[in-house]
């Protein structure tokens, strides 16, 4: 493989490439091995024109981008087609980006080096709402008008997929369409309507037409298609204009995860990014019903890989890439049928040696999961994180985030007494009936996990970090107004002066006003894309890089705009609000996610619906879709949003669960 | 047990820092699945010892990485039977750019690189236009009894004379563009091309600037890390 990419990038390079004029700026910037491409599984596409030419685009830094496993997914299918090629892009830094303008260079993919003018489409990941300025000024880096309506004939279409696009409506203007949900089995359809209007000489034409027919697709969402009505200020509608658009856009969801077992080959950068390791995804979806977390909204149903091919897709990997770290990707790892025994067999394979490590993020806080843990971080036993989210019992019943204090306690009592020197626990402020007691429970927590740990080290300390709360569409939380950067300033203030004086806690926190723009843009409408273009205009990119968030651009555009932070923001929302995102499905039930709302603030629990009784959210039954997990029972020691085993973490049943056929959950109604 | 291997580092790749193309190794050599030794402790790193940095931009012909194989492991491994097999599946595991060109195994005790290497020979590429300059100051540089630099360290600026370490200078002239090939001595601190460039001119670039062999000063001669003899093909930059 390695040897064909060689010769195919000599050939690639004597076509279409910038290389020979941005070699020599890359000795006049930092970091140029962000430009360089060349990773291990990159792709060298043959161009031919008779292909559509696709550039994946991530809107941030390579080091953040490079490892976006959507976006590798992607970049996989399409080059395995024979009717298409695509290649890779991310948003230059400000010093490159300086050259490239000053030199009349457009953004170019780092495969081949190919300009982006010479793509039929430019397609974005959008994962974070401060990016959203990053793509315009991606779009303009290629080339074409920012503004779709602006764009014409043979210009590239701009597309985007991405948790951010559940609500799509503050980039409405840049984008000619948005997917929504898996992106597996869309892009080809996708690929197959540019490929039919596609001329080898002129690129994508008919634009009317290829809207149109884009529209036609499931999970595709073309705005120009559909007008938003506003009255008095406020959204009252949005409904096609165009026979071939749908009143509702439903969400693409891939059944079954074995058809998919990609990245097949992981890209293996040359220099140091973040999740610097192979990531194999366990499973997607969540079902824990976290009433803040969009993801595990949005996601549903739970679709677990086969046992079997996570192992092979694990021992595989190591073997190509030479990590000496494979994380077992998905919302929550430890819920994955028969964990332990998959890291057992992972630990043992000739592959992984005595030197790789095995980390799942986004640890379930009991005991088991910290045996787990124990069991494959053999060697680095710095840190081990848990997120239980809130302070108090009461409000984690309102976030549904079900954590006895004695199951962190245990979890933390585990972790240092097996070897773990540092904790860190994430939390929330700015929740939903959070009250000063809740916020100060947050470094009770603290305290008491410090001081745990010290009856086994004297160095035992714990890391709080605490994020302000962004409503998100979709979430049974989408009602709720978001707090003011005061109010949100004011709670980390407590929390400051709270764990001063407590030796071994640490308290870091997110900036509270780059929170203030995310709950801008999550929520927000139309209207919102002169602001994007206007903080874009001024210079506005990299905002998530707190060296370069500027909340007076955001402030400023917005006041010019006529337009209300407070609207957007802070407002508590009615019952019958009419959200940007109504005309958009994510298969959840709206009356479900009001009944949930009206549950959070009664501080009921719900159980995870994986092992009891459905509960109609739609995710399932609106698709004919059914949880695939391979247990039909809740994993062991677990009690965190089940329920249902509330046996203390400490006591590890070890014992492990044989694995039965799928198990479909009864399709019924509410309990 | 101790190989030396000698690498180059050219085209697209030259934009690797040396802490990227450390991890690039650690990752192709366990690919490789040759049985490096490792550190003994919390976090074991294989024993890797990497020669002179070589700047983010620069190429080379002539870089240098020993490799501890672990004795316990190293089981039927011959380097006469399968040094070149492993030189050429090094190159293959290795990001185009990287090519492994020779292997030796290193006898006991012998000292490392940073010690022994005692000059480096750098091809430094200027546009035509500069040439006669380079050429001018390069006689210039060469007939001063001394050169002052002065170099900011961690703040402080620190007064030293280029001159001893500027072992040899000479220019060539292309079509379209002029070379000056540099030997540069390392020891007790090596001269950078940078440096050698600044003190030609201030107002001049090097377009390309590549290292093209390290050298190790031996009883009035030098000779290289690696024995030419085990050169596989011949290298013309």
């Amino acid at each position: 493989m390695q040897g064909q990419g060689r010769s195919a990038a000599t050939l690639a390079d004597a076509m279409t490439s910038i290389w020979p004029q941005l070699e020599p700026l890359l000795n006049r910037v930092e970091r140029p091995a962000r430009y360089i491409g060349c990773e291990d599984g990159c792709v060298v596409p043959p161009h031919d024109p008779a292909h559509v030419a696709w550039l994946l685009v991530y809107p941030d830094a390579y080091e953040v981008g490079l490892p976006n496993q959507g976006l590798q997914i992607l970049y996989e299918i399409l080059n395995e087609r024979d009717d298409a090629e695509a290649e890779r892009a991310y948003a230059p830094w400000t010093d490159l980006e300086g050259l490239l303008r000053q030199h009349g260079l457009p953004l170019f993919s780092v495969d081949t080096h190919r300009p982006a003018t010479e793509f039929d489409v430019i397609a974005f990941n959008l994962s974070a709402e401060l990016v959203y300025t990053n793509v315009l000024n991606c779009i303009d880096l290629a080339g074409i008008a920012v503004r779709s309506a602006e764009r014409g004939e043979g210009d590239a279409l701009v597309l985007a997929g991405g948790h951010c696009t559940y609500n799509p409506e503050p980039l409405a203007d840049f984008v000619d369409a948005f997917v929504l949900g898996d992106g597996e089995e869309v892009v080809g359809e996708i690929n197959a309507v540019l490929a039919r209007h596609r001329n080898p000489a002129t690129g994508v034409t008919a634009r009317p037409d290829v809207l149109a027919d884009l529209a036609r697709i499931d999970g595709v969402y073309v705005p120009a298609l559909y007008e938003a009505r506003f009255e008095d200020g406020a959204l009252v509608g949005i409904a096609p204009t165009h026979p071939d658009a749908p009143a509702t856009v439903e969400k693409r969801t891939i059944v079954d995860l074995a058809e998919f077992p990609y990245p097949r080959r992981q890209l293996v950068p040359l220099t140091e990014v973040v999740h610097d390791r192979l990531n194999v995804e366990v499973f997607r979806g969540c079902t824990r019903g976290c009433r803040f977390c969009q993801a595990g909204m949005i996601t549903r149903p739970v679709r677990e890989r086969p046992f079997d091919q996570v192992r092979d897709m694990v021992v595989e990997g190591l073997a190509r890439t030479g990590y000496d770290e494979v994380a077992l990707t998905s919302l929550s790892t430890a819920d994955f049928s028969g964990v332990d025994r998959l890291v057992g067999e992972i630990m043992a394979s000739p592959a992984a040696s005595d030197r790789v490590s095995v980390s799942l993020p986004s640890l379930r806080v009991d005991a088991f999961t910290v045996k787990v843990a124990a069991d494959i971080q053999k060697g680095r036993r710095t840190g081990l994180t848990f997120a239980p989210e809130a302070g108090t019992w009461r409000l984690r019943q309102v976030i549904n985030k079900l954590i006895r204090e004695e199951d962190l306690y245990s979890a933390v009592d585990a972790a240092f007494s097996q070897g773990w020197r540092r904790v860190k626990l994430y939390f929330l402020v700015g929740l939903p009936t959070e009250t000063d007691e809740d916020t100060l429970g947050i470094a009770e927590l603290a305290a008491n996990c410090v001081a745990i740990g010290q009856r086994h080290q004297r160095g035992a300390s714990v890391t709080v970090s605490v994020g302000g709360f962004v409503p998100k569409p979709f979430t049974p939380f989408q009602w709720f107004g978001q707090n003011t950067v005061a109010e949100l300033q004011r709670k980390v203030n407590l929390l400051r002066d709270a764990t001063r004086r407590m030796r071994g806690v640490q308290l870091k926190w997110h900036d509270p006003r780059a929170t203030l723009v995310e709950g801008i843009m999550s929520r927000g409408d139309r209207r919102l894309g002169a602001v994007i273009e206007s903080v874009w205009r001024r210079g506005g990119t990299f905002q998530e890089w707190s060296e370069r968030f500027s909340l007076d651009l955001w402030l400023e555009a917005m006041a010019e705009a006529g337009l209300s932070v407070d609207w957007y923001a802070h407002r508590h929302r009615h019952e019958d609000e009419v959200f940007p995102w109504d005309h958009l499905s994510a298969g959840l039930h709206r009356d479900f996610l009001w009944q949930d709302w009206r549950d959070a603030l009664d501080e009921v629990g719900l159980e995870d619906c994986r092992w009891t009784p459905c509960y109609d959210c739609g995710a399932c039954t609106g698709y004919g879709l059914e949880h695939r997990v391979a247990s039909a029972v809740p994993p062991a020691g677990g009690s965190q949003g089940t329920g249902q085993d509330l046996s203390s973490g400490a006591a590890v049943p070890v014992t492990l669960l044989a694995r039965p056929a799928t198990v479909a959950v009864p399709a019924g109604g509410p309990t | 047990m101790r190989l030396r291997l000698r690498y180059t580092k050219l085209g697209k790749v030259r934009f690797l820092s040396h802490r990227d193309l450390a991890r690039v190794w650690e990752r192709a050599l366990r690919r490789a699945e040759l049985p490096v030794a490792s550190t003994q402790g919390f976090t074991p790193r294989p024993k890797l010892h990497f020669g002179l940095a070589l700047s983010v931009g620069h190429e080379s012909f002539a870089e240098y990485i020993d490799i501890d194989l672990d004795p316990e492991r190293v089981g039927s491994f011959d380097l006469q039977d399968d040094g070149d097999d492993l030189r050429v599946r090094l190159s293959d595991l290795l990001p185009v750019g990287v090519d492994v060109d020779s292997i030796v195994l290193l006898a006991d005790g012998e000292p490392s690189l940073q010690e022994i290497v005692t000059s480096c020979t750098w091809l430094l590429t200027f546009d035509r236009s500069a040439g006669e300059l380079v050429a001018r100051r390069s006689d210039e540089l060469l007939a001063a009894p001394e050169i002052p630099v002065v170099r900011s360290r961690k703040g402080k600026e620190i007064a030293f004379d280029l001159r001893p370490n500027i072992v040899s200078l000479h220019m060539r002239h292309q079509a379209d563009s002029s070379t000056l090939e540099a030997e540069l001595g390392t020891q007790p601190r090596a001269v950078r091309p940078s440096e050698l460039v600044a003190a030609l001119s201030p107002d001049i670039e090097a377009v390309r600037v590549c290292r093209t062999a390290q050298w190790i000063a031996h009883d009035g001669d030098r000779r290289e890390p690696v024995p030419s003899w085990v050169r596989t093909e011949v290298r013309t930059p």
